[in-house]
């Protein structure tokens, strides 16, 4: 897993590229957290255009991100979602909850 | 056509990956849609990585068992672990149901199962392990 990330504002784009499986998770995970210490970020925009793989590992990854940038009052936005990542997130109902672009 | 395959491979989570590969490189044979390779390499990754952390709660020194079976136009994939088994298994199956919140689990992984697969057995005994047997009809099947 590789991200590229960009603060622009209160805004960090984040760009996300590879497998997002339980493997590559944790490392996600600490990178995305590590990035969300600076608490000037309020929107968390999520790239996944690059993702090749992502299974219910990366759902619990997302929901995680989410719930942290929603306690302190900021939204998240998910965009670049291929077909198969797209059937992921209609199943789970992620929709429902984050932003889609 | 029929055609048959097994491998044995360490709980070590690195190993996922190569279990999606060799399924997908297994179904191929089938000549599936794209639509429905993916699902199939999603619904594997999902109940080997159960295996992972739940038959063996990580423990990267035990073996998960991935069996694949085409007969005609239906491809059956069972994935099995002699790890702790599952108690409760309609609670397991359960969408957002997760033993492990600490590990931030979703807890879709047999709901993926279901949905990306045409029908998913689940069979368990505490203390011996957990067989899951997943089948789908391939449309364009040769």
């Amino acid at each position: 897993m590789e991200l590229n990330a960009q603060k622009r504002g209160s805004r960090l784009s984040v760009q996300l590229s590879g497998e997002l499986d339980h493997h590559s998770a944790e490392q996600t995970r600490i990178m995305l957290d590590t990035l969300l210490r600076d608490v000037t970020v309020h929107e968390l925009v999520l790239d996944l255009s690059g993702m090749t793989f992502m299974d219910s590992a990366g759902i619990g990854v997302i929901l995680g991100r989410f719930r942290k940038i929603s306690m302190r009052g900021g939204r998240m936005v998910v965009k670049g979602m291929n077909a198969s990542v797209d059937r992921l997130f209609q199943m789970s109902g992620i929709y429902a909850i984050v932003e889609r672009q | 056509m029929h055609n048959e395959m097994e491998v044995r491979f360490l709980s070590l989570s690195g190993n996922e990956a190569l279990a999606r590969a060799i399924a997908v490189s297994f179904a191929a044979q089938m000549n599936p849609g794209i639509e429905e390779l993916s699902d199939i390499r999603t619904a594997v990754s999902e109940a080997v990585t159960n295996a992972i952390i739940h038959g063996y709660d990580q423990n990267t020194d035990r073996v998960v068992t991935l069996q694949m079976e085409t007969e005609k136009d239906v491809l059956t994939v069972i994935v099995r672990d002699e790890g702790c088994g599952i108690g409760d298994i309609d609670l397991a199956r359960k969408p957002f149901y997760t033993s492990k919140p600490e590990l931030e689990r979703s807890g879709m992984g047999f709901s993926v199962m279901e949905a990306f697969m045409d029908s998913v057995d689940v069979r368990s005994e505490l203390g011996h392990g957990t067989t899951v047997t997943m089948r789908k009809r391939i449309r364009h099947a040769d």
